[in-house]
């Protein structure tokens, strides 16, 4: 790409790029703080609140995960026609990306120390300024940790701005890409966006330096409390009304639609075909971005320091690039550099492992983090080299938390766009891709099959990452 | 810990399936390797979307034993992957929805010049000037509107008309899109450069709403979210529903004016493939009368071969009375792109 800086200056300090760029800051700031809020409320609730049926809201708080935000929005617009603007589009990611804030969030209430909070009680603080001062910073490492993800995909979601028609950098950078031959202008847009991306990546590592890195208690078995019947079914009302938003009102919005399907239905081989390779794509990509993830998350939570966080920064970065930038660049790198790896497979996944790379990352550097230094010490001074200490002690510790970012990427693959339409091999097929293909005509109908089918493959990483908040629960019982 | 177990066997499927898929799709072979042997194989980019033309290729298949693999994507998308890949592109032939990508790879000498046998069934209006391309199909700009609220009469026929306060934030267009792009490129053409701007400008100015796809705005004009949309005629006619039973119903231009702009699809070779014999006899069958027919039929668009009837629903090709420009000259994308960028539709 070759760049000339007097044509690009315009391009760049114009008034659309400050409009689209203020939109941007406007739904990631807006999109963050809601997720966080909502997260950190269904969070507490989760862990805290005695409810009925706790079991069923702790599934329903992960299954969010299965439905992708332009599927969620293509849904709702079933419902609502004509849905547009930056308002819908906030809620939709909001209810889409919240899982992100509240599964680490929940874990780490389960860590929490309760007997603080309970100690500022018993001497004459209210339970709210309680929560706030004594138990909130012991969640905050985690929360801030999901909010970032949160962040980094309301900043460069595509496909949900571009259907309730919010102008944002990443759609703007799309419409220069998809337009023209000269893909300098987007490059340079994409540029700005990466740049407000690294800056989501220093506020969080600030904000997460002033809370304690590790929580201090043992887990204490922290009593549910029992609210009054009224507040009991107030909550229960909430969380069924987040659930009925996030994941009921979509799949049956677009159900609803199916019988005005009768042409450019794709055929029933077709789609299991898409399914099996959506299934294939995303747990190959996840288990080489756990792998690719590893020694940074390592290098993260051990040896802190300017080296590490610029690395650590620069793998955030790629999680706020658009999937088109990430693949156009592959396609000249690859083309350049090994033309024959040019629409294999190798060169799709290894975008993905770029896009989703923070994911793993996030999860795996808290999961390291939480191993006591002093077990890895132990088995150093007892001889062992440091490679075999991080096989022996720390991975399988850290197991748990390094699959559970396998199984975040795993969801996040599965509903990728831009990038698996430019590098798929020729004649592969996602649902992702099915489902694009049949709004490109306007068949709305037929588009109904390949979403719900996006759904329920999507189901599988959301109820795997369910299983563990189950077991959560049950630990904290 | 089952949960660990469970996952890491899962894994490795997903391994094995990865392989197993790497293994059957490869990668994809370069024209100058394709010898006699893989002369029956054909590789094609196709800038038109797969649910409208995937039959009429199997059709190929079926009738010429050859075996065709195709890329789906936009066609200045894939136009400009086609830039970026250069001569080592596996395209052979490319398929366009607007003759301006053509055009583009045809200005940077990628295509081959096509027998004269093929270009000569097409009026030579609706083709390339220089051989490099072949107009396949025509597509018509059409104002589509909410019948709800406005009859045909109410609604502008020149769409300078639509700059006027009354249709202020009342208009939808899809500016990344490249049917709308050549559309302001033929302005350019026709009107000149500070008129294509001027209009730009009053529509920005007039709150033109901004949508992604064609399909996107036919669909808000149907559910009564927005009241005029400026889309191709086939968007309307190949609807999922019945099109005369439809909300949203179609305004055409006033004939001879750019409002009426006329544009193909087309079909070129790429240069590296210049000697495949499969790749000609795939565009030889595009504009052959049954792929023609299925183009009227299937995809509503109008044929361009003489002998074969206009599709269903709409106003006769001649009776629309498009624009008199050459169409080889719409490959100046960029620069409309460069406009729309200067007045921030973009």
């Amino acid at each position: 790409m070759t760049a000339d800086p007097a044509r690009l200056a315009p391009v760049l300090l114009r008034p659309r790029t400050l409009e689209l760029l203020s939109t941007s800051i406007v739904v990631t700031l807006a999109t963050s703080a809601g997720a966080f809020l909502l997260g950190v409320a269904t969070a507490w609730t989760l862990t805290r609140v005695a409810l009925p049926w706790g079991g069923v809201w702790r599934v329903a708080a992960c299954l969010p995960l299965a439905v992708p935000s332009f599927v969620a929005a293509f849904g709702w617009m079933g419902l609502v026609p004509g849905l547009s603007g930056i308002g819908p589009l906030v809620g939709v990611l909001v209810l889409s990306t919240a899982p992100y804030v509240t599964v680490p969030t929940m874990a780490a209430f389960v860590r929490a120390d309760q007997a603080v909070a309970d100690a500022a009680v018993s001497l004459g603080r209210s339970p709210g300024a309680a929560f706030v001062t004594a138990t909130l910073p012991q969640v905050l490492p985690a929360a801030l940790a999901g909010t970032l993800l949160v962040a980094l995909y309301a900043l460069s979601d595509f496909g949900a701005p571009a259907l309730l028609r919010v102008d944002t950098l990443t759609t703007g950078i799309y419409a220069q890409f998809a337009g023209g031959f000269d893909r300098s202008l987007s490059a340079a847009m994409a540029l700005v966006l990466a740049g407000l991306a690294v800056a989501c990546v220093v506020a969080e590592g600030a904000l997460r330096r002033r809370s304690p890195r590790h929580a201090r208690g043992r887990v204490v078995d922290a009593a549910r409390r029992h609210l009054g019947p009224f507040a009991t079914a107030a909550v229960t009302a909430a969380l069924a009304t987040v659930t009925v938003a996030s994941v009921v009102v979509p799949p049956a919005a677009l159900a609803a639609r199916l019988p005005r399907a009768d042409r450019y239905v794709s055929g029933v081989d077709d789609l299991a075909v898409a399914t099996a390779t959506t299934l294939a794509l995303g747990v190959t990509a996840a288990g080489v971005t756990v792998v690719a993830a590893l020694p940074i998350a390592w290098l993260a939570a051990r040896r802190r320091g300017r080296f590490v966080a610029v690395l650590e920064a620069i793998t955030s970065v790629g999680h706020a690039i658009p999937g088109l930038v990430v693949a156009l660049a592959l396609v000249s790198l690859t083309v350049a550099v090994a033309p024959g790896a040019y629409q294999g497979p190798t060169a799709l996944i290894a975008a993905y492992v770029v896009l989703f790379l923070p994911k793993a990352v996030g999860s795996a550097r808290s999961a390291v983090a939480a191993v006591r230094p002093d077990l890895e010490d132990a088995a150093l001074s007892l001889g062992d080299p440091p490679p075999r200490v991080f096989a022996r002690v720390t991975l399988p510790l850290a197991a748990p938390g390094v699959l559970a970012g396998g199984v975040l990427v795993w969801a996040a693959v599965m509903k990728e766009l831009p990038a698996t339409l430019l590098l798929r091999p020729i004649g592969v097929d996602t649902l992702a891709t099915e489902l694009w293909r049949a709004t490109s005509v306007g068949a709305y109908g037929a588009a109904a099959l390949p979403a719900l089918l996006l759904i329920l493959v999507g189901l599988v990483p959301a109820l795997a990452v369910a299983r563990g908040i189950r077991s959560i629960g049950e630990d904290s019982r | 810990m089952p949960r660990i177990t469970a996952v890491t066997g899962a894994l490795a499927l997903a391994l094995v399936s990865a392989l197993a898929l790497s293994s059957c799709s490869g990668a994809a072979p370069s024209p100058a390797d394709a010898d006699a042997a893989q002369e029956r194989t054909l590789t094609v980019y196709s800038g038109r979307d797969e649910e409208l033309v995937a039959p009429l290729i199997e059709q190929f298949e079926e009738s010429s034993g050859i075996d065709v693999e195709v890329r789906y994507a936009g066609s200045t998308e894939l136009a400009a992957q086609i830039l970026e890949e250069g001569e080592r592109t596996p395209a052979q032939v490319f398929l366009s929805q607007d003759s301006g990508s053509l055009g583009a790879l045809d200005a940077a000498g990628l295509l081959a010049t096509l027998p004269t046998g093929i270009t000569s069934a097409v009026p030579a209006e609706y083709t390339s000037t220089d051989g490099s391309w072949v107009g396949l199909t025509g597509r018509a700009r059409v104002i589509a509107y909410d019948s709800q609220s406005y009859t045909a009469e109410e609604i502008p026929a020149d769409v300078w008309e639509l700059t006027k306060p009354e249709w202020n934030g009342k208009v939808a267009v899809a500016p990344s899109n490249a049917s709308f792009q050549a559309f302001v490129t033929a302005m350019r053409v026709a009107e000149g450069e500070d008129r294509a701007s001027e209009w730009v400008e009053a529509m920005v100015a007039n709150g033109v709403q901004r949508y992604a796809k064609n399909g996107e705005i036919l669909e808000a004009v149907n559910t009564g979210a927005v009241p005029l949309g400026l889309i191709n005629h086939y968007y309307w006619a190949r609807s999922e529903q019945d099109p005369t039973t439809l909300r949203a119903q179609l305004k055409f231009g006033e004939p001879g004016s750019v409002s009426a702009l006329v544009n193909v699809t087309g079909a070129g070779i790429l240069a590296g493939s210049s000697e495949s014999s499969a790749a000609r006899e795939f565009v030889e069958f595009l504009v052959s009368t049954p792929a023609q027919e299925y183009f009227a039929t299937e995809t509503f668009e109008y044929p361009l071969v003489d002998g074969v009837a206009a599709p269903a629903g709409v106003p006769a090709l001649d009776e629309l009375g498009g624009v008199d420009i050459d169409l080889a000259q719409l490959s100046s994308v960029q620069q409309t792109v460069d406009l729309l960028t200067a007045t921030g539709l973009l």
